[in-house]
Order: structure tokens, then sequence, then C-alpha cells
């Protein structure tokens, strides 16, 4: 189940000690958490924040309102729009944040946050598949993306993806 | 702080509601829906929020959460985990979670729009609902939004919202389930499952219909006299899938679900076979045009009847009939002044000595300059031209660039008879069930003006013209072939005018793809008009779009495609051919056939779904009944269910009724459906073990489904004729539940009694395994051809690509040899500047 490896995931780039166990519900196996203060928490997102906050670590949601409710929103966009998308949704989806990013380090602004973990996991499968010439074309995902992949303690479960083409010569050789 | 919205957006309800209840100051501006208000997103994002640093939210959700932030309301993690849920699902069972919410007004917002929707089966959600209904906020928030449109004023929103696509599940394998199971349950009353029991009760109807036709079928007084006709294929041409599921199918599934309501049906169709293709293929094979067309109308027949369909009469354009009728009109037109004469400059390839006809001139479309138009119509923008208005033509045998000549011509003087045409138009277009592409084509010919329209040309094989001063020439094959479907009737019967001059008691129907709009709305309904004979024209002109092949379209040059020879040619059965092409028949927009997609329904849909529950009802009365139908005691539920039949029984007739054959389907694979949930929830398999009551409801739920089996292999009959026959054969289903339960707006009746005994059962479905299709996509797929190309574009090693072509060259004279041409190559197209 890819959502429990990705809490699994982020459970330990928050260092926490012990892993939660989590269950599943629904026929989409959505991730939930038992909570002894009052009900389940259900949802990936709704976990993973709760975790945040449980690590101590509130400004992996945003430090100021603003941020806050552009963490949520990409965080709601990764959920809603990357999950279930078509061939045709791929192509809008990477022109937007290509857009997006242009002037940004981050999904946030200049902070790491919870959005770009999640968004990162979500569109690993979609960078993966990309030929060298889409990676370049959508240059700024590529620079976020690779960004990303290698800050510290963010990959575990997901394979490298190579961005950069492997030119055997430099363009002095010919 | 600035925020957009857009009216009759329900998004908009909760951002508005967010800031009339906390009174954040904020400045609000009406955009419209297509206003891209958020710089980097491609598609527009409303509402949307631009902040005091120049960041724009065009989340909704995030939105609300952020103006309450600023009003200092922070929301907790129950709070977020409703607006995730309510992202991703609607809500109607978690009624217990409302107990623990401590009511934060905003968190109303998120739901405002879904809980329009729902039933008020749940009380205690409907009370909340109600509750913040009735806040100031709310409805000072649905005021703005609705403007007090109610639901109406979300018209136009909802209808700029994508259509829903088939969504990835990121990891588990594509969905098999149907829109229809995620719409969630019906809700059915009392009175409707009292209703759908008592016309159970009543049982079939005494007298059948007669399982036999009486040729021939003429119009009878006191019933619906239902004329249909299938645009008349090209004889020379093996047809390929899209012309099979455009034309004649499309209308053989009507036909047998007409001749199923008690309507008094003809369905005839043809091969169209004058015209230059014709003659010049006689000329490549040594033989006469008459015998290319004995040749290929029977490997029309062929193919059409092992597709099932069954016309009353399929015939043939070049008979003596033909030439009386086309000349019979000719000369009331000609009479009645709708004539015109004139001097025509053709296009003439002086080394194949003879003037063009359109389809052998290729150029550049004056219109769009698409480079590959051909002479009558460009097949990139549609629009009718004349073969000498193409820029750089060439002529396509040769590819010499052609000459221009002058003949003289008759034309049909359409401007004459416009006023008249629209006239018709008017009522046709808006009593009729025509298909929307139909009447866009229709009008936008309308507006670029009608212009007097050749109706001649200098040819050989085709109707001769009979005027004296047009002795060398014959009709134009548009002016012609629609002509065809008259002749044809009068092949079958003598009496044929009973149903083409006969308007006031025959309603036609026209089968056709888009492309034939034209010819069908405007061209022919003139010549008719025009020739004052009380001819009958169109009602109801049905028309599909294009059915592609995988990601490309079908070709038989590049031997890419199912043709319908090859489809025979296949393990699969035509009864899983006529039902995959019927569930991706091209109605709104263009659809591709895929084999992969193919195999996916046949194996969920067919087997899984239908073949499942058929297969599995009557196997229960097999072994635990001793194969005789048991006793039905019906509780709520059943009634219930039903209900829930018959309202698929009545959408299914009332669909079919407007030809909306692809949606139709759907309702009889939710029948099945319901189906397969009432076995699976009532487990007669283990109640048989039991006593008593136990007993009575195995035997109840097997009696209901095997008559539910009954019912559906009457709604099958149009899409799946065998099929149909076969449940009913291994159900000894008597005939007369054929023609009872699609009688009026449906009636679901006990057919199989208590006591009926049943025949063998034996599945009625087979898997298509991967390896099978892959096999065939393989060999269907022009591999070859596009493996060329590939290699040329590579620019790979000469001697490979040679060796490659080579193979190219010899699969394409194999094709030749199997389709019995000529093996020669055809002359290299040669490049144009």
């Amino acid at each position: 189940n890819m959502a429990l490896r990705e809490l699994s995931s982020l459970e330990k780039y928050l260092g926490l000690k012990k892993p939660n166990k989590y269950s599943t519900q629904g026929d989409k196996k959505v991730p939930v958490l038992q909570n002894n203060n009052g009900p389940p928490l259900v949802g990936l997102v709704t976990i993973a924040c709760h975790l945040v906050k449980e690590a101590n670590r509130p400004e992996l949601l945003g430090d100021s309102a603003e941020s806050r409710a552009v963490v949520q929103q990409w965080l709601e966009y990764t959920v809603t729009k990357l999950n279930s998308c078509t061939k045709e949704d791929i192509k809008t989806i990477l022109k937007d944040l290509n857009l997006y990013l242009q002037d940004k380090v981050y999904l946030a602004g200049n902070q790491f946050t919870l959005a770009d973990t999640f968004m990162y996991f979500g569109l690993h499968p979609i960078i993966m598949d990309l030929a060298f010439q889409e990676k370049e074309q959508f240059v700024n995902v590529t620079r976020w993306f690779d960004h990303i992949q290698h800050y510290p303690g963010v990959r575990h479960h997901l394979s490298p993806v190579v961005v950069l083409r492997n030119r055997i010569y430099t363009s002095r050789h010919h | 702080m600035k925020l957009f919205v857009s009216e009759g957006n329900p998004q908009c309800l909760k951002v508005l509601c967010a800031l009339e209840v906390t009174g954040v100051q904020c400045d609000v501006h009406y955009v419209n829906h297509e206003e891209r208000v958020v710089p980097f997103l491609s598609r527009p994002a409303l509402p949307a929020l631009l902040l005091p640093s120049g960041r724009h939210l065009f989340s909704p959700n995030a939105i609300c959460r952020y103006i309450f932030e600023v009003n200092g309301q922070e929301s907790s993690d129950l709070c977020n985990q409703w607006f995730f849920l309510l992202c991703v699902q609607i809500i109607l069972t978690t009624t217990h979670h409302f107990h623990y919410l401590p009511f934060p007004p905003f968190l109303s917002l998120t739901i405002s729009l879904p809980l329009f929707l729902f039933s008020g089966k749940h009380k205690s959600v409907k009370a909340w609902f109600d509750h913040v209904a009735a806040m100031h906020s709310c409805q000072s928030a649905a005021q703005k939004v609705l403007q007090g449109k109610g639901l109406q004023g979300m018209k136009s929103y909802m209808q700029r919202q994508p259509a829903p696509q088939s969504s990835q599940c990121r990891d588990t394998q594509p969905c098999n389930s149907s829109p229809a199971e995620e719409e969630g349950e019906r809700v059915v009353s009392e009175e409707d499952m009292n209703a759908a029991a008592l016309k159970w009760s009543k049982g079939l109807n005494a007298d059948p219909l007669s399982k036999e036709k009486q040729h021939p079928i003429l119009p009878q007084e006191g019933k619906r006299n239902i004329l249909v006709t299938s645009a008349l294929p090209y004889v020379n041409n093996v047809p390929h899938l899209g012309n099979i599921i455009g034309c004649v199918l499309s209308a053989d599934v009507f036909s047998r679900y007409g001749r199923l309501r008690g309507w008094n049906l003809l369905y005839v169709c043809g091969t169209d076979e004058y015209g230059t293709a014709t003659e010049n293929k006689a000329r490549e094979e040594g033989m006469t045009p008459q015998q290319i067309c004995d040749k290929y109308h029977v490997i029309h027949s062929s193919i059409y009847k092992w597709f099932q369909i069954d016309f009353d009469f399929f015939g043939r354009t070049t008979t003596e009939k033909q030439t009386e009728i086309a000349q019979d009109i000719f000369w009331r037109l000609h009479n009645h002044g709708f004539l015109v004469e004139d001097t025509v400059e053709q296009l003439r390839c002086e080394n194949c000595q003879r003037f063009l006809a359109d389809r052998f001139v290729e150029g550049t479309c004056p219109h769009c300059s698409y480079p590959e138009a051909r002479g009558d119509q460009c097949d990139k923008c549609g629009r009718l031209i004349n073969a000498v208005e193409l820029r750089e033509p060439q002529c396509k045998v040769c590819r010499q660039i052609p000459v221009i000549r002058s003949s003289k011509h008759l034309f049909l003087d359409l401007p004459k008879l416009e006023t008249q045409l629209k006239q018709w138009l008017d009522t046709s277009t808006s009593t009729g069930h025509w298909t929307a592409n139909a009447k866009q084509i229709t009008r936008s010919w309308l507006r670029d003006g009608l212009k007097p329209r050749c109706i001649t040309r200098d040819l050989q094989w085709g109707t001769p013209v009979p005027h004296p001063d047009f002795k060398e020439k014959v009709f134009y094959v548009w002016f012609d072939a629609p002509i065809g479907y008259l002749s044809i009737t009068a092949k079958y019967t003598d009496k044929w005018e009973k149903w083409w001059k006969n308007p006031q008691q025959v309603e036609l129907y026209n089968f056709m793809a888009k492309d034939n709009v034209p010819f069908h709305s405007v061209v022919f309904p003139c010549s008719l008009l025009g020739a004052q004979d009380n001819y009958t024209l169109v009602s109801h002109l049905v028309a599909t779009e294009y059915l592609n092949y995988e990601d490309t379209k079908f070709s038989k040059s590049r031997g890419v495609g199912v043709f319908g020879d090859m489809a025979m040619d296949t393990d699969i059965p035509s009864d899983v051919w006529r039902f995959y092409l019927l569930y991706v028949r091209p109605e709104g927009q263009d659809s591709a056939f895929s084999w992969a997609d193919m195999a996916m329904k046949n194996n969920s849909e067919l087997l899984n779904n239908l073949g499942n529950f058929i297969n599995r009802a009557a196997m229960f009365v097999t072994k635990f009944f001793e194969g005789c139908v048991p006793a039905v005691e019906l509780q709520q539920e059943d009634k219930k269910l039903l209900a829930l039949v018959g309202w698929e029984l009545q959408q299914y007739i009332q669909l079919m009724d407007k030809v909306k054959i692809r949606d139709a389907l759907k309702h009889i694979l939710n029948i099945s459906r319901h189906g397969n949930q009432y076995i699976q929830v009532n487990e007669p398999w283990k109640k048989i073990k039991g006593v008593g009551t136990e007993r009575q409801r195995a035997g109840t739920v097997t009696g209901v489904s095997v008559n539910i089996a009954c019912l559906l292999s009457v709604m099958l009959l149009p899409y799946m004729p065998t099929v149909s026959q076969t449940i009913r054969d291994q159900l000894h289903a008597p005939q007369s539940c054929v023609s009872t339960m699609l009688q009026g707006t449906g009636t679901f009746v006990c057919a199989l009694k208590a006591g009926h005994r049943i025949g063998t059962v034996t599945p009625l479905f087979q898997k298509l395994e991967t390896d099978q299709i892959e096999a065939l996509k393989k060999r269907f797929g022009g591999q070859q051809g596009d493996k060329v190309r590939a290699l040329k574009a590579q620019k790979a090693e000469k001697a490979v690509v040679t060796a490659e072509v080579a193979k190219l060259l010899d699969l394409k004279k194999q094709l030749a040899l199997a389709e019995g041409k000529s093996p020669e190559p055809a002359p290299q197209k040669g490049k144009k500047k």
C-alpha cells in the first residue's frame, strides 16, 4: 500500500522513535490511525499533519497564515489531482507546476514543507517516466524534484530518478 | 486581499460564507467562469484569493481556512480531516461522527454542495444541515452565488466542468467498475415497490408477436410505421469496424429493438455500386464493372450476415429500378424548373485520358489549406468543394497535373429550394430525434449559403442522364446514391411507394456517419422536395462520430485496423464484437477501438457481470431445485429489487426510443449488477442447507434471479441476438416474454413461474486472455509499416532499412493476394514541393 509506505517514510524523516500501526478502510485502502484522544484519524494528509505536530515540527506546515494555507492547498492538490489523473492531465499539471516553480525554491516559497514531501511522492512515478527532452521541457519541476529527492532524510522508499542527461562528450570534442 | 468568484459556481458558496461569518475585510470581484485569475494555472480555477503577499490560493478549502485563521480561528485535526474527506468522497454513511463534532461554523461550508443532493435518509445529518442552512451567513452567500435561481443557477458552471474520466488508482489495477456503481443507491419508495410487485404478478401476454416476419412489410393503419435505412456502403471497399458501427450495426440494433416494441418496421440497405472507383478497379482486375460489383456485393453481404445484421432486404444500386426512379425524379426537377445548365470546367488527366472524378483528384483545400483534400470534400474541414478549386491538384492515379477542360453540366438549384428546405428542416429537427452533430452540421451548411450543386458527370459507369443534350453523361453519385434507398425498396416490394410517398404514415430514420450528413439533410431532401411527389423525408437523422483504431485511423493501405472479413477470422464470437462496438459507439465524440479494452470489457462486463449472474441464477435452479423454478414469496427486499430493476428497464426504453444506444446498454449491465449483489447478500447457496423459511428464502431469491435473467435476455436481443436466444433456450423460456417485456414503459413480469422446468445450463461467455489479445493486436497493427517508418526516421543503416522495406512490400503483396487484388505495388507518391 503506497500510502502506508509514504507515512513510514515520513516517520523516518521526522525521526519518530516508535513507528505507528496503521489500519486501512474502504476499497481505496485509505490509511487510518487510531487516536487515544478521540476518534480515529482518516486520510493520508490528515495523518501526516498530525505526525508533524506530534514530532513538534510545526514549521513543516508553514510558518505564517499564508504559508499554512499554501501548504494545505498543495497537499490537497496532490491528493485530488495527482492521484487520479489521466495522461492529458499530467501534461497540464507539469505545465502549471513548471510555471509556478519558476521563482520558488520550494512549493511554499523559501521554506521546505510537508507539501514538498508529498508532491515529491506523488510526482515520482510521473517524473520517472519522462524522457530527457520532457525533463528539460519542464526544467523548473525537474530542478525542484532533484532538489527534494536529495534533501536530507526525505527519500526512503523511492528510487532515485536521474534527471541529467549523461553526456559522455562535452561540446568541446566536436 | 482580493477574492475572485463567479456566479452560479457552488465552490464559491463556502468562501463567501466564510467572509460573512468572520467579517474579514476583503474585496470581492465577480468574473466569468473562464477567467484565468491564477497566472500559473492553465485551466480557470474559481474561487481564487489574491493574498497580500501577491501569492494566490486556488483551493476553496485553503481559502476558507486562511480566512478563519486570519480571524483567529485555527482548525483542528478533525476539521482538517473533514476537509480532506469532503474533497475526496461524499459522506453519507458516517453519521455517527457528527456526535463528536464541536460544531464549528466554518466546517458546514465545505459540506454545502454535496448535501444538496442527498435524500434525507440520515436524520442526524439532515437536522444538522437544516440548522446550518438557516444561518444568515449561509443564506446570504447562497443568494450571492445562485441569485435566487436555485440549482438552475449552477447550470452554466456545471456544463463547463470536464466529463468525469476513468481515473488511475495509484497502486491497484485500473478500476473495472462502471460509473453507475459509484452513483450510490437509488431511493425506492413504498409506492414503487408495490407497483413493481403488482406488474410482476400479471404474467405474460396472451398473444405473442409472431416470430416469423411476414414479407413484404408494409405500413399499416393504427401502427407506428418506421422505415430504417443505413447509409449504403460503397461496394468495393471492405467495410472496417468504424463503417460497421457507424451505419449497419447501429441501424440493426434500433431495428431489432423497434420490432420488440411492436412497431411496424422495415430495415433496408444495400451496396452503392456506381462511380469511377469501381470503373478503375474493373480495369485493374480485367473484369467488367458489373462483375466487380457482383463479387464485392457478396463480400459485403457475408460480412453483415456474420455480424447478424437483420436487414429486411439488402440490395444494390445497379438495377433498372434505380434508373427508372432516378430518371423520374430528374425529369420532375427539370419540369419544375429546379435544374440549371452551365458549362463547367473540369479536371482532365491527359495521361489517363479521362475526366477525373472527384475522388481521383487530390490537392490543397482552398479554405483550410489541408494538403490531402479530395476533389469533392475536404477531409479536414468537411467543406464541399469543386475539384477545380483545389490548389496544386494531382491525378491520384498517375500523379500528373490535370488540365482544365470545359463541359456542359446540369445543376440542382439548391438556392431556389432553400426556403422550402428550411421550413421542412425546422419541423423535422425540432420534432425528430436528430443527433446533435447532424443538426450542427446542417446548420453550418445553411449558414455558409447554399449553391447550385452539379448533378452530372462525364463518366460511363452510372445511371444515364436521359436528357438528349447530356446523353454521354451519368448522374453524380451523391445525387443518385440516396435514390438507392428507394430503388432498393422497390426491388423488395412493388408497393414501395407506400413507404416512400407516404409522409403522413411513415417515420423515416437515416443512420450514417457524420460525413454523410449534408447529403441526407440538404441535397437529397432538396431533390425530393423539388420533385414534388409527396416523398417521405427523413424524420430522424442519426449520425455517429468517427471510430478510431487504437491511437490512429483505420487504413487499408497501411494494413492498420480490423476489417469486417478479418473480424470473422478471429476466435471472438460475433455477439462479443457487436457488444464491444456498441459499448464504444462514437456518439457525442470520436471514440477508439482498443484490443486491450475489448478484452477488459468482455472479461469484466460480459463474463464477470452479465454471464456470471445469469449462469449462477440458472445453476441454482439446476443444482438446488432439481431443474424446476422454485416458489417465490416476495418480501420487502425482493420488491425493492423489482422496483430497481423496473426503473432500469424504464430508462433503457426511454433511451432506446431516442436512439441512445450506448447509454441504454449500461442499464442492462446495471440490472445484472443489482442481480449479483442480490445473490451475494442473500447467500442462497447457504440458505438452501437450512430448513423452513431459510429454504423458502433461497427459493425466492433463486426464482426472482432467474426471472431477471429472462428479462435480461430480452433487453439483450437488439445487442447480442445469439446470446439472447441462448439464454432463453437454456431457460426454456416462452417466446412470449420477448413481446411482453418491452411494452409501454417496461413490463417486468414473472415469466418463469414455480414448477417451470429449465434446460441445460452452460456458460455464455469465454475469457479473452492477454496473450490472445496481444497476438491479435500485433496481427492488425500495421506494425511492419510502423517499423519501417521508425527506422527511416532514425536514419538507420541503409541495409537494415532495405531489408525491412522488403518485408513490408512482401506483406503487402500477401495481403493483396489474399484479398484477390493485383499484387503490383501502387505508383510511388511524388514528393510535393
